[in-house]
């Protein structure tokens, strides 16, 4: 008798637990979607999920968007599949933001996103930005650019620099443009990439390398910590808080800036009042209470660029990377 | 004495009766989203990162909820591989080598009986190791290079070699095909992609829950369709607690299990899953003498669980004390904490000591509420053996593809699957065996990033793969695990022989 019960309770509880499966599935599939939705092209935790659940949830907040605001993580190819994706399946899906920043414009302009160009989306929206960074371990011999150059210009092969990035990708890039910018032959500059800005950290601080490229925020608590010193910031003017005794590049003679902005494109296809729309809607995120707390919380800079004047910006980034990595070598 | 004072502080923090409802809420989805292969912790946590922003949680009782998901999903993990052979991580692919053995056998109950208390005793046991040790093994972590990631890396393909059972060729074969397999995808150092025939979906390569669900999941479903009939799925499923003889045995291997898991979880980048093979394979070139493991025996599940448990404690330690996630579940972790504007890294214990000792409090609580909450569950989640075949095998068929396609959302890793399937379903008939295939999978890349790396920092110089104790140590292990048995196995011949 007992196990008869315990027999239904359990097939109960299964089909329970398919179900649930089945139902969160759905949730992930793009068929069952409705309202406003934005795609994360990478996995949960990075910059590019983080931008989209701080905007969409400002999005939410402020009523701007009808309902809360869905992410979808779209991991793959560096940003490369949700860049098809949007293009091939969604071209006129006035409801689809997705997050960008300098590392989709970089690889289009490296072309590694296949036959799409940066003319297949539409761009919308800059929110915000950080900044790079360019640090030693704290008993490095360097203590400015200037001597860091001049350790390279002695023997280019002894200062081995990392990052975390791959061979071409941002971090690399920060490297072999200060090299160039220095006057020094960039293709003779050592790199070695490492999975992301955490592990080429620990490589700094374990003597592995002798010159980590990266982002402010990924440095923070070891700067705090006084293991790491930051040789110079790639930014315009000196940034604000923990960073401010920090000179810049240029206070350094070296005309070098970095922004990581962080921001959005939508499908190309859509017409020009839902792009004015989406316009108006990140702009109003971007004048927000709402969106100043959540930006200084995940550390971002103050940015903004919308519409047209985003646009131009995008495309002389594309340009110009472009242009830099065939200098450089990295493309023909 | 300082630690424990802490800790007693700690304690507070965690006993509060917020962060206690927490802990249980946490560990609850965990096991839930765990049991769900393909959906995983990342996502759950992904989700409640924001909730925990809007209702202003306090960041140590944000972070006891997401910490009770991350090892609470370790739980679940373990009970979708043990009772339907569909471990949802590679971690948890050590697990099904004798859990699902036992489940065949009709020993379910045992075998989950043995993998909560594993996991309690890998998890409790790490918690020490992250109280007592966290700082010093912050600084061993760091001498960490990249060639020493290669060794150990070669360690554990040479403690694989105890996998190869009866058929040496044909784990090589098998591990051949792994890395073959973790070629596809961009190159890590140039982004040049290989072996993707154009398929934008192939550039990140192959994922290791697709390959897994197809190798062993769907494999099995082939293979029971072989046998027709109605009835029950398997015999019985056992008796739940073990008796004096098994506790002392699984005892050591929990033990084994959880110090080589938390070891290997403190590194960044080597995670769980190496863990878990490592921990599978030691305990069986130490223990493994009448040739059991493999088919059900209680100690090939008990280390590997344990070690994946410890593990995920491990790897709390990079993160909280250099701000360096180890695995993608800690680098989520890692986005909430910022976004909680706690700033992990070497001053996180002294500035947010709330945050640290809370959170090891509540690991301690968390797994004992995991521990009480599956224990007496054991019987109803093996019950579901109980359905008849008919039922059965098409639910873990559906329930292979819906947790493929929820990985990615795409139609192209159900092809995959059903092809890894197919593949399985073959090595198994050609006696191939399947676990050297995903450790290759598994390890591929990472040894291949490790060495190109190790011979960049040196300028091409291969002495650098040799130039440290710890890599030296790793050397010699490796040497000796593929060496040892031979010379041991001879000696005991001999020894029969002379008797």
């Amino acid at each position: 008798m007992k196990r008869i019960v315990l027999c239904r309770v359990n097939i109960t509880a299964f089909r329970r637990w398919l179900a649930a499966a089945v139902a969160l599935a759905a949730c992930w599939s793009p068929a069952s979607r409705r309202g406003w939705e934005c795609i994360a092209p990478a996995n949960p935790g990075g910059g590019w999920d983080l931008t989209c659940r701080a905007v969409g949830a400002a999005l939410d907040e402020l009523q701007v968007s009808p309902g809360s605001v869905r992410v979808t993580n779209m991991p793959g190819a560096g940003g490369g599949v949700a860049f098809a994706h949007t293009i091939t399946l969604r071209a006129a899906d006035s409801g689809l933001i997705v997050a960008a920043s300098p590392s989709t414009t970089l690889r289009l302009a490296q072309r590694q996103y296949g036959r799409f160009s940066e003319r297949d989306v539409r761009w919308v929206a800059a929110l915000g930005a950080e900044y790079g960074v360019l640090a030693v371990a704290r008993d490095a011999p360097f203590q400015t650019l200037g001597d860091l150059v001049a350790a390279w210009r002695a023997d280019p092969a002894r200062v081995i620099s990392g990052g975390g990035s791959a061979v071409a990708g941002q971090d690399h890039m920060k490297i072999l443009l200060l090299a160039q910018r220095a006057g020094l032959n960039p293709r003779r500059i050592r790199y070695v990439p490492f999975d992301g800005g955490g592990e080429a950290l620990t490589a700094l601080l374990g003597g592995f390398i002798q010159l980590f490229s990266g982002e402010a925020s990924e440095i923070e608590g070891q700067l705090e910590a006084g293991n790491v010193r930051i040789l110079a910031v790639l930014a315009p003017e000196r940034l604000a808080g923990l960073l401010a005794h920090v000179p810049t590049a240029r206070e350094q003679g070296i005309a070098l800036d970095w922004i990581t902005w962080r921001g959005f494109y939508v499908p190309g296809r859509i017409s020009d009042a839902a792009y004015r729309r989406w316009v108006d809607a990140l702009t109003r995120v971007a004048e927000s209470q709402i969106w100043t707390d959540a930006r200084d919380r995940y550390g971002l800079q103050p940015y903004f660029l919308a519409g047209a004047e985003f646009r131009v910006e995008v495309e002389r980034q594309v340009e110009a990377f472009r242009t830099m990595s065939r200098e450089i070598g990295l493309i023909k | 004495m300082d630690a424990l004072g802490s800790l007693l502080d700690g304690f507070r923090v965690a006993l509060l009766p917020l962060n206690l409802a927490l802990a249980f809420g946490g560990v609850v989805v965990g096991t839930i989203v765990g049991m769900l292969p393909g959906i995983g912790p990342i996502n759950a946590i992904a989700v409640l990162i924001p909730i925990t922003f809007a209702v202003r949680m306090a960041p140590e009782s944000a972070l006891i909820l997401l910490a009770g998901i991350y090892y609470g999903s370790q739980y679940g993990n373990s009970i979708s591989t043990i009772l339907i052979n569909v471990p949802g991580t590679a971690s948890s692919v050590p697990t099904a080598f004798d859990g699902y053995a036992m489940t065949r056998a009709g020993r379910a109950s045992t075998a989950l009986a043995t993998a909560a208390i594993a996991s309690f005793v890998g998890g409790t046991l790490s918690i020490f190791g992250l109280v007592l040790l966290a700082p010093l093994l912050a600084r061993w972590a760091i001498r960490f290079g990249p060639a020493e990631y290669f060794a150990l890396m070669v360690f554990a393909f040479a403690a694989l070699s105890g996998l190869a059972g009866t058929a040496p060729r044909k784990a090589v074969a098998s591990t051949g095909l792994g890395l073959l397999l973790a070629a596809v995808g961009l190159d890590p150092f140039s982004s040049v992609s290989r072996y993707t025939f154009g398929q934008i979906k192939l550039l990140d390569g192959m994922d290791f829950v697709v390959v897994t669900i197809g190798l062993f999941a769907v494999s099995e479903v082939l293979q029971m369709l072989e046998t027709a009939g109605g009835g029950a799925a398997v015999a019985g499923v056992g008796r739940v607690m073990h008796n004096v003889r098994e506790t002392l045995v699984v005892g050591w291997s929990m033990l084994r299990g959880s110090v080589i898991g938390f070891l290997v979880g403190v590194l960044p980048g080597a995670g769980g899953t190496i863990a878990s093979f490592l921990a599978y394979t030691s305990e069986q070139r130490l223990v493994d003498r009448e040739g059991t493991f493999g088919k059900g025996d209680i100690r090939g599940l008990a280390a590997p669980e344990a070690a994946n448990n410890a593990a995920a404690t491990g790897a709390m330690i990079p993160l909280l004390t250099l701000g360096i996630p180890g695995s993608g579940t800690t680098a989520v972790l890692l986005g909430a904490l910022l976004g909680l504007n706690v700033k992990p890294g070497p001053l996180l214990i002294e500035r947010n000591p709330e945050v640290f000792w809370g959170l090891a409090a509540s690991m301690y609580v968390g797994n004992l509420l995991l521990l009480i909450l599956n224990l007496p569950l054991v019987g109803l989640f093996a019950a579901v053996l109980k359905l008849p075949r008919w039922s059965l095998f098409p639910g873990v068929a559906a329930l292979s593809f819906v947790a493929v396609y929820a990985v990615n959302g795409s139609a192209l890793d159900l092809v995959l699957m059903t092809g890894f399937g197919v593949l399985g379903y073959a090595m198994r008939k050609l006696g191939f065996p399947l676990a050297p295939l995903i450790l290759g999978l598994v390890l591929g890349p990472l040894a291949e990033t490790n060495l190109r790396r190790s011979l960049a920092l040196s300028g091409g110089d291969w002495s650098v793969l040799f130039s440290s104790p710890i890599a030296m140590g790793l050397w010699v292990l490796a040497a000796a695990s593929v060496v040892g048995p031979v010379v041991l196995g001879s000696k005991v011949r001999r020894a029969f022989e002379a008797s």
